[in-house]
């Protein structure tokens, strides 16, 4: 058994900050990737034009470079702010904030184009039914529209999360005490790298094997009176 | 914005784009090279044979490229017979920890996507080709690899763009990529939204010459697609 010199605590607590980041992303990525989807199919011009573009420039970055803009341009952009209120100090972004609004913007952009698709592929019949039987547009989205968006988008969601997961590692260049930061810290204090960074591999392993198998099950779940054509 | 401070910051980042291509073009040729052999072995029936290339793909998918690079990095010096063996003077360069880290990984995607296309080349085809009496090695080489690169095609551009994207990581190793450079840039001048703009305008452009790259490629290629070229006289 490997030796892991009194850290398991502490990779322990890591890998807990590594999940709530991973969700709190996760979150602020599925609401951009919805306003993302509702800015593309709109009927105004600019907005189609504003969702088209944070989906094509954002998947031309590296997400370690957004993840550091997110990180100093906050701080910059925030004492601009200030500085018009009169206070001139040095302000320091919350590593974890920073790191929410990168990775959610980031899985935002994909996920905008994967909603966009599942929408368009729901018939425009069963909303004109919905609208028949006399439900408002807002009652059409959230019992029409959205289950069935939830169905087809899940498994390229799934693929957007395990994703998600694994860039939770780049946040901690920035700062933030996650599984990775953890394990560099027991690398500094104990001298063997080779031990820590493959246990934190085989935790990061863990969870991408939890949530695979996870993501499976809800798939099963949303597609439960989908008829399937026998092989 | 501050105009004067991109303009001087251009040429450094310059410098630091050769070094994301190298890197980018390294390794996705080398992964390329190491995916095929890997590729077969993992459609292979026997559980022997294919469970190996299952266990490579699932460590190097499942991980974050972060700890693969710091593995190599940082991790081998761990072992003093690693330290004393003639490999050292390589694994100590940042340059090659993360031109190999770069390829192990990418070698992963690769495969998975060439495994993709094998078992999408028609049966037919291959029944045809040992109807003809070819040897299962002539099979390989002329019937199905050449049909499942073209179908690959499409997704190895992608990998190809994911590759330049991660290759940013670079910069946590000490190296002055494109990331690696306007990180250095940043701390002198303190301005990061005008350095790391510049710095994502350089992958934009790069990204734009990829895509139009495979495009070329593929039109290449597919001989089959293009206009037939009508022979008067």
């Amino acid at each position: 058994m490997i030796d892991l010199h009194g850290f398991g605590a502490q990779l322990l607590a890591g890998t807990f900050v590594t999940l709530q980041l991973t969700v709190a992303a996760l979150i602020v990525g599925l609401i951009m990737g919805l306003l993302g989807a509702t800015a593309k199919l709109s009927n105004l011009s600019p907005l189609r034009w504003m969702g088209d573009g944070y989906s094509t420039l954002v998947r031309g970055l590296p997400e370690f470079l957004v993840v550091l803009s997110f990180y100093f341009g906050a701080s910059q952009v925030l004492m601009a702010i200030a500085s018009k209120f009169g206070y001139d100090e040095y302000i320091e972004v919350n590593a974890f904030a920073a790191g929410t609004a990168a990775l959610g913007f980031i899985f935002g952009a994909y996920a905008s184009e994967l909603f966009r698709g599942a929408i368009i592929a729901i018939p425009p019949g069963q909303a004109e039914a919905a609208r028949a039987l006399g439900m408002s547009t807002r009652q059409t989205f959230f019992r029409i529209t959205l289950p069935q968006v939830w169905r087809i988008a899940l498994p390229g969601l799934g693929n957007l999360f395990m994703i998600l997961m694994k860039d939770t590692a780049l946040v901690s260049v920035v700062g933030l005490e996650e599984l990775m930061r953890v394990t560099s810290f027991a690398v500094g204090h104990t001298k063997e790298p080779f031990t820590f960074y493959l246990t934190a591999a085989v935790i990061y392993l863990v969870l991408t094997s939890v949530a695979s198998y996870g993501l499976r099950h809800m798939e099963k779940r949303a597609a439960t009176g989908v008829r399937e054509l026998a092989p | 914005m501050n105009w004067e401070t991109i303009l001087d910051m251009l040429p450094l980042l310059a410098e630091g784009a050769v070094l994301t291509v190298q890197l980018v073009f390294l390794s996705a040729a080398a992964g390329l090279c190491l995916a095929v052999p890997m590729a077969i072995a993992r459609v292979s029936n026997k559980l022997w044979v294919n469970m190996w290339p299952r266990i490579y793909i699932f460590f190097f998918r499942g991980t974050p490229l972060l700890v693969q690079l710091f593995l190599i990095y940082y991790g081998l010096g761990q072992f003093e017979a690693v330290r004393e063996s003639f490999v050292w003077p390589v694994l100590r360069e940042a340059y090659w920890c993360a031109a190999i880290t770069f390829t192990l990984h990418t070698t992963a995607y690769i495969s998975e996507i060439l495994r993709g296309a094998i078992q999408a080349v028609p049966a037919g085809e291959i029944e045809a080709a040992r109807a003809i009496g070819m040897h299962p090695n002539q099979i390989y080489r002329r019937i199905i690899l050449p049909r499942a690169f073209r179908m690959a095609l499409p997704a190895y551009g992608n990998e190809l763009i994911l590759m330049l994207k991660a290759s940013a990581l670079a910069s946590t190793i000490t190296l002055l990529d494109i990331t690696g450079m306007a990180r250095t840039v940043y701390a002198k001048n303190y301005l990061p939204m005008e350095t790391f703009i510049t710095a994502g305008a350089f992958y934009l452009i790069i990204t734009y010459a990829l895509t139009h790259l495979i495009r070329y490629l593929e039109k290449h290629l597919h001989p089959d697609r293009k206009e037939p070229v009508v022979i008067v006289g």
